[in-house]
């Protein structure tokens, strides 16, 4: 029993990892010397500089989505401690699940927005690649759905 | 030895004292604050806000000046002047008969407002005040964008879908907590019903007293509400594989 939950502890650290990650590191679009994020862009080469990025809407968007990604699996790992004590006999984590997979939405729509909408404010050229905070993002999703949907299966014990 | 020491500690007293002296020695100087930019739309008026902090008092000689300098000029033009008490108004320039003075030097406030921007407003303004004595320090400039329509500010998007989601989900939580509770409302109101009755059965015939009270639990999980003994047979049924799934080693 043990084993199980730290299984899942370690699933939904993880996942939280993930999340900030791809947040926070600006590797979104690999370009050269470019790379884009959420946040900013920047140049490396002789100099390293970087710029805010611009202020369209779709971009405000993915960024919120990405917040309350990390807000609600923040949330959601909060409320299984408190479940965990407070739950009686044979109840289901419900709440915790419910958030988990709230989560694991929210970053598939940010992701999904950022790869339709991409061009509005970066313009694309030839080499342009998706960077591995993209790529994480994308990973991301998955494994919060089945964090989730474990909380929602999962009952108590003593 | 003794007086070497003296000496030594006389030299690091005189330190001290002249560090704390320059430390806390009063700067006086003008600090002029204004934004940094400010955005206007187009046939709009706009507020150039001016406050000042001067350590002296305000006097009446204290003088606050507004220039101009064109957006890809070189020039910077004067529009505005106060002195002695009396402002003086650009009426031949560019800005005729559309600037407003609502400052007030006695509350540390020297802004105008520019009525029916045009696209030719863009550009930089500086913001000067002299109060004598104090007449060192920093003027401050503010620059104007104008617009056809505003922009939407940065990170309204992103603090609206923010909180309308934390708001969606805070409302979800409370109404299904609230359902949950009055439905174990009504159910314990329900049981306190039925076990009322049982003790009226049992009043009646004393002779089973011992055996229906043994048997009660039984009468009241077969007389409860059908709902929860539907439920209360699924969860023995699923208890067993998911304890078994809990209990895994």
């Amino acid at each position: 029993m043990l084993l199980l939950l730290l299984g899942i502890i370690v699933l939904h650290v993880t996942v939280l990892v993930l999340l900030f990650v791809s947040t926070i590191v600006s590797q979104w679009l690999v370009n050269g010397g470019h790379t884009a994020d959420l946040w900013q862009n920047c140049t490396s080469g002789n100099v390293f500089h970087c710029l805010t990025s611009s202020t369209n809407e779709w971009l405000q968007s993915v960024q919120a989505m990405m917040i309350l990604s990390i807000i609600f699996s923040v949330l959601s790992l909060f409320l299984f401690f408190c479940q965990l004590f407070t739950l009686t006999k044979g109840g289901r984590f419900y709440v915790t699940g419910v958030f988990q997979i709230l989560a694991g939405l929210c970053v598939m729509s940010g992701a999904a927005i950022f790869t339709v909408r991409h061009t509005d404010w970066h313009q694309a050229s030839e080499n342009t690649s998706y960077g591995f905070a993209y790529i994480l993002a994308w990973l991301a999703f998955p494994l919060a759905l089945a964090s989730g949907i474990v909380y929602v299966i999962l009952r108590k014990r003593e | 030895m003794s007086q070497g020491t003296g000496g030594s500690g006389s030299r690091l007293l005189l330190l001290t004292g002249l560090l704390l002296a320059l430390g806390l020695s009063p700067t006086s100087s003008i600090h002029v604050y204004t934004h940094r930019e400010v955005h206007g739309t187009v046939g709009s008026h706009v507020t150039l806000s001016c406050s000042f902090w001067s350590s002296e008092w305000i006097s009446e000689d204290i003088s606050i000046t507004w220039h101009f300098q064109a957006e890809g000029s070189r020039d910077s033009i004067s529009i505005f002047h106060y002195a002695k008490g009396q402002p003086y108004i650009d009426d031949v320039g560019s800005f005729k008969e559309r600037m407003e003075w609502v400052g007030n030097p006695r509350r540390k406030d020297g802004s105008i407002v520019i009525h029916n921007l045009d696209y030719t407003d863009n550009g930089t303004f500086t913001c000067d005040v002299k109060n004598p004595p104090d007449i060192v320090g920093k003027s401050s400039q503010v620059t104007l964008y104008v617009f056809e329509k505003v922009p939407t500010r940065y990170g309204v998007v992103l603090g609206s879908i923010i909180g309308g989601a934390l708001l969606l989900v805070a409302v979800v939580v409370a109404l299904v907590y609230l359902i949950r509770y009055c439905w174990l409302r009504r159910q314990v109101a329900l049981q306190r019903r039925l076990s009322s009755m049982e003790k009226g059965k049992l009043q009646r015939s004393a002779k089973d007293a011992s055996k229906r009270s043994r048997q009660a639990p039984v009468l009241y999980a077969m007389l409860d509400h059908s709902r929860s003994t539907k439920a209360a047979s699924e969860k023995k049924a699923k208890g067993a594989p998911g304890d078994s799934r809990k209990d895994k080693k």
